[in-house]
């Protein structure tokens, strides 16, 4: 138990000290370096409370995918890195007391919940014969489906909408249109017709 | 000592509050707004794990992941937008974006 | 014909007159307005002469009262239209119809020349039916209808000529004055009904004995009822004849056209104070109090209007100062107890007075519209019937006659009356009473000065028009001096004749004729009527139409006054003839140089006492002040601005300045979202820990 603790500790400095940096870096690129070394952090957490499949997928979806299409587009826009100086606004003091209060308030809650509530004197869930990944599937098709599903409804439309946004058709460029060119009637298309040398075109 | 259901908690509040106080306090960056969001998500991803894990539910992680995939398209969208908002104006400073103001 | 379609007939002859002319005037034309009005006065002359004779010699002896129509019925309070005759109504009767008719006569050629000829016959036929209305009243109501009728009329006869800004002006003037008398004349009528339960004369009258002790308690103070009544109508009295302190309009009135000064200002509506206060007499003789204020404002009118009248340049304000005066010897007669004397001198003024109206608009028409007497001169020759009629109405209005052998003029008869019954009621204990008498007996010396000094100004010395004009003394700004007669525009009638081309000549026959009659009635009526009105007969002529208290002898005693009491008018008159013999023939000129010096006297008198300066100083400004402040520090600064206005404006500011919470920045956006989550959290800890 005590490695565990350990690892709980320095997992959770490393995801508390990732996210810090996060907000503070001057240079976006280290920013999003520092977003994927909290999600690490965070897919470890995760392993240690035992949904080591959710953990696995943070790290496909959110590193792989998410982390990665924001290093695309910081690496994409030309930004001024020398005009970017990490100028924390004026609210800083009056943010940080709010985020203080805010942060002891939910702890306070918490604390709160955990003696009080359904979780009270609750033991993680001891190892069992079935995986984390089983536990998930068991449940996602049946009684989840309907969230399943929406979850694809909403991906589709995040990716017209991305492609709306982005979308810009440059003039002048020419591009095969497929559907005119099955569309082709005798009238617009093309006849390959032999010439006697020295006649012309006869209809 | 025992790690219980309230260090996770903890740890998820402060995430969470790192995650809100990036929103508002850097001026310069369109970009990191969107990063302090998948923060906040993360830490709301980690309540939820934590309290399916202690109270033997798989419910809570059948929830993060739907989380997750609203993180990723909206990550997608949000970017998107930044990409055009950077094409409108030639940079990424948060102190452009008030044609709102009333 | 029955009794009552006779009456019914006078009182609303006129206003059929009026309607037609008023509406269809126009298309009807000037000759059948003019003629369809005066014939129906002179039909309603003809049947007054009938009821007047009916009613004292003849079949009508008993007082009568013909319903007409109703008019308000609310709970006590009751009114019909009704014609009451009886012997006081048909006194007025006669007066009323025979002036009007012979004003309409009149203005036949007195207005020939201008363009709207059936608008004025219209409201001359008004007038006449409002005054109908009036004097033939059985209850208050209709009295009061009358009253504002005449006023309504006097309203739009004085600004007759309306382009003209002073004649607005004074017809404007003379209805808020009298406006001022009518609050007064409410305020009677209510406590009247309040104190019998009833306005009708039938019903008041009787009763008045019995609450003659009625008192109520007001502020402190318990007012007796019949005195509280009398007083506050006496009020209206004030406003409408033109007495002490409500008199501002009297003179101002004189921009209307002469006919009208003559008909309304002369003979009727100024003296329908006098009538009321006649007709109310059951009331009067049970409230000492308000005829002792009758007698002192009476008293003091007299003398005020005959001192300002002897400085004025103004043919026509001489007259109607010279009205003024003589309805203030009418007030103290009915402050006295002698109603029958002042309803005497009312028929006989009514006469004399229109006569020297009507014949100073004869001067002034012969003068070419001009009406500075110090810019006339030596007419006797040029006109000498109006200069004979002007003379009559002067030997008339001065009282001229011999009083031992009981001859003279009817003012000699009427006047005289007055201050014999003033010294009467002295002899019998009033302070008030012996204060009118010596009041009475001055004013008739100034009468006769400023009278004869009229007709001295304006008929002899040497003349200031004409080939040889001698040049006028004329000292003042024309803004003070006396008033231009135009019609509608400046004259332009003018013909260029200036002032050495005048050509006075006798007036068209349409004026003369007037003249004429009026000339007849102002020597003979008072000789005539003498005995019926105030001496043996007059209880059959009355016939109770007057009521005299059971301790009221002053008319009795009229016979038994010491000699040189009786020759004391007789004897001022004469002083002041030979005062104004001496100043304006003998030494011309010496007038003229006396108002040049300026003295304080001489302003004092001249500008009326500085009464229209008073009045605009503490009420006209005063009220323009009260105005202001309601209007801008009340309506402006605090209606509008707490509510409409203030209420946007104070909108607008708190919606601009909570408008710039909206920055436009998301993170602003954010950090109150945060703030948000921090308080609502908070206070679901709070909620949660209790």
């Amino acid at each position: 138990m005590a490695l565990q603790a350990i690892a709980f500790y320095i997992l959770a400095a490393a995801t508390l000290g990732a996210g810090l940096l996060v907000i503070s870096a001057k240079n976006p690129v280290h920013s999003v370096l520092f977003l994927i070394a909290a999600f690490f952090a965070a897919a470890g957490l995760f392993v240690l409370l035992g949904a080591e499949f959710l953990a696995m997928i943070l790290v496909v979806v959110y590193v792989g995918a998410v982390a990665v299409l924001f290093l695309f587009v910081v690496m994409m826009l030309d930004i001024d890195f020398a005009a970017l100086r990490a100028g924390f606004s004026r609210y800083l003091p009056i943010g940080a007391v709010v985020a203080t209060i805010l942060v002891v308030e939910m702890v306070a809650v918490s604390v709160g919940v955990a003696e009080r509530g359904a979780a009270a004197g609750a033991v993680p869930l001891a190892p069992t014969s079935v995986t984390n990944a089983e536990a998930i599937g068991r449940v996602l098709y049946t009684d989840y489906v309907y969230f399943f599903q929406a979850a694809g409804m909403i991906l589709l439309v995040a990716m017209i909408g991305a492609i709306v946004l982005t979308l810009r058709h440059r003039t002048g460029v020419r591009r095969q249109s497929v559907v005119d060119q099955t569309a082709r009637t005798p009238a617009t298309g093309m006849r390959l017709v032999q010439i006697k040398s020295g006649e012309g075109l006869v209809e | 000592m025992t790690i219980g259901l309230t260090h996770y908690l903890t740890v998820a509040a402060i995430l969470f509050t790192i995650g809100v106080l990036g929103i508002f306090i850097n001026r310069k960056n369109v970009i990191v707004i969107l990063m302090s969001i998948e923060l906040i998500l993360l830490a709301v991803n980690i309540n939820l794990v934590a309290f399916s894990v202690y109270l033997h539910q798989v419910t809570g992680q059948i929830y993060a992941m739907v989380v997750l995939t609203v993180a990723a398209a909206e990550a997608a969208v949000g970017l998107a937008i930044l990409v055009t908002y950077f094409r409108n104006r030639g940079d990424i400073a948060v102190d452009g974006a008030n044609v709102m103001k009333g | 014909m029955g009794a009552g379609l006779i009456v019914t007939t006078i009182v609303l002859a006129p206003l059929l007159g009026a309607l037609i002319a008023g509406l269809t005037g126009r298309r009807i034309g000037d000759r059948a307005s003019q003629g369809i009005t005066t014939g129906l006065l002179l039909l309603a002359f003809a049947l007054s002469c009938f009821t007047f004779y009916q009613v004292i010699w003849g079949a009508w002896s008993h007082p009568f009262i013909t319903e007409i129509a109703p008019f308000i019925q609310v709970g006590a309070f009751k009114s019909d239209w009704a014609v009451r005759i009886d012997s006081l109504s048909a006194v007025m009767l006669i007066v009323v119809t025979t002036v009007s008719a012979l004003v309409h006569i009149y203005s036949w050629g007195y207005m020939a020349e201008d363009d709207s000829k059936p608008r004025f016959f219209a409201y001359l036929s008004f007038f006449t039916f409002a005054m109908l209305a009036l004097v033939t009243a059985a209850d208050f109501m209709q009295l009061f209808f009358g009253w504002e009728g005449v006023g309504v009329a006097s309203y739009l006869l004085i600004g007759f000529w309306y382009k003209k800004p002073t004649a607005s002006a004074a017809a404007i003037k003379a209805f808020i004055v009298n406006r001022i008398g009518d609050f007064g004349f409410v305020l009677g009528i209510i406590t009247t009904f309040w104190m019998f339960g009833s306005i009708r004369f039938a019903d008041v009258f009787p009763a008045v004995a019995a609450h003659a002790s009625q008192v109520w308690a007001f502020a402190g103070y318990n007012w007796v009822g019949i005195d509280l009544a009398c007083a506050l109508l006496f009020v209206g009295a004030m406003g409408k004849s033109a007495q002490f302190f409500l008199h501002t309009w009297l003179p101002d009135a004189m921009e209307g056209p002469t006919p009208v000064s003559a008909l309304i200002h002369a003979a009727t509506m100024v003296t329908a104070g006098v009538y009321m206060v006649c007709l109310l007499s059951p009331m009067f003789e049970f409230a000492p109090v308000a005829r002792t204020i009758v007698i002192a404002i009476g008293a003091t009118t007299a003398l005020f209007a005959a001192t300002v009248g002897l400085a004025q340049n103004d043919i026509k304000r001489v007259i109607a100062y010279s009205t003024c005066s003589q309805l203030g010897y009418m007030f103290i007669a009915a402050g006295v107890g002698a109603y029958q004397a002042a309803m005497f001198h009312l028929f006989t003024h009514a006469f004399f007075k229109a006569l020297l109206f009507l014949a100073a608009g004869s001067v002034i028409t012969a003068m070419h519209h001009e009406q500075d007497m110090r810019k006339m001169g030596g007419l006797w020759r040029r006109i000498p019937v109006t200069y004979a009629v002007m003379l009559v109405g002067t030997l008339a209005i001065t009282g001229v006659g011999i009083p031992g052998l009981d001859i003279g003029f009817a003012g000699f008869y009427s006047k005289d009356a007055i201050i014999n019954a003033s010294y009467a009621a002295m002899r019998d204990g009033g302070g008030a009473a012996g204060f009118a008498f010596v009041i009475g007996v001055l004013a008739a010396g100034l009468t006769s000065f400023y009278s004869w000094r009229l007709i001295f100004m304006t008929f002899h010395g040497k003349p200031k028009w004409g080939p040889d004009a001698v040049p006028a003394v004329i000292n003042e700004d024309h803004a003070s001096g006396a008033q231009i007669e135009t019609h509608d525009e400046p004259l332009e009638d003018d013909h260029g004749h200036g002032v050495h081309d005048l050509d006075p000549h006798e007036p068209s026959w349409s004026i003369r004729f007037p003249l004429i009659m009026l000339a007849i009635g102002a020597a003979g009526a008072g000789a005539l009527f003498v005995e019926q009105f105030i001496g043996e007969d007059r209880a059959a002529f009355w016939r109770g139409a007057i009521f005299t208290g059971p301790a009221n002898h002053v008319l009795e005693q009229i016979g038994s006054l010491p000699a040189w009491e009786t020759w004391a008018p007789l004897a001022v008159t004469a002083l002041g003839f030979l005062i104004a013999f001496w100043m304006y023939i003998q030494n011309e000129g010496m007038a003229a140089r006396l108002a040049a010096r300026r003295g304080p006297l001489y302003l004092f008198i001249y500008n009326k006492w500085f009464f229209d300066e008073i009045y605009d100083f503490v009420f006209v400004r005063g009220a323009k002040a009260l105005g202001d402040l309601f209007w801008k520090g009340g309506d402006q600064a605090v209606i509008d601005g707490l509510g409409p206005n203030g209420v946007a404006f104070v909108s607008a500011r708190v919606g601009r300045r909570i408008g710039k919470l909206q920055t436009g920045y998301v993170y602003h956006y954010a950090f109150v979202m945060l703030l948000g989550v921090a308080g609502l959290l908070s206070y679901a800890l709070y909620a949660w820990s209790r």
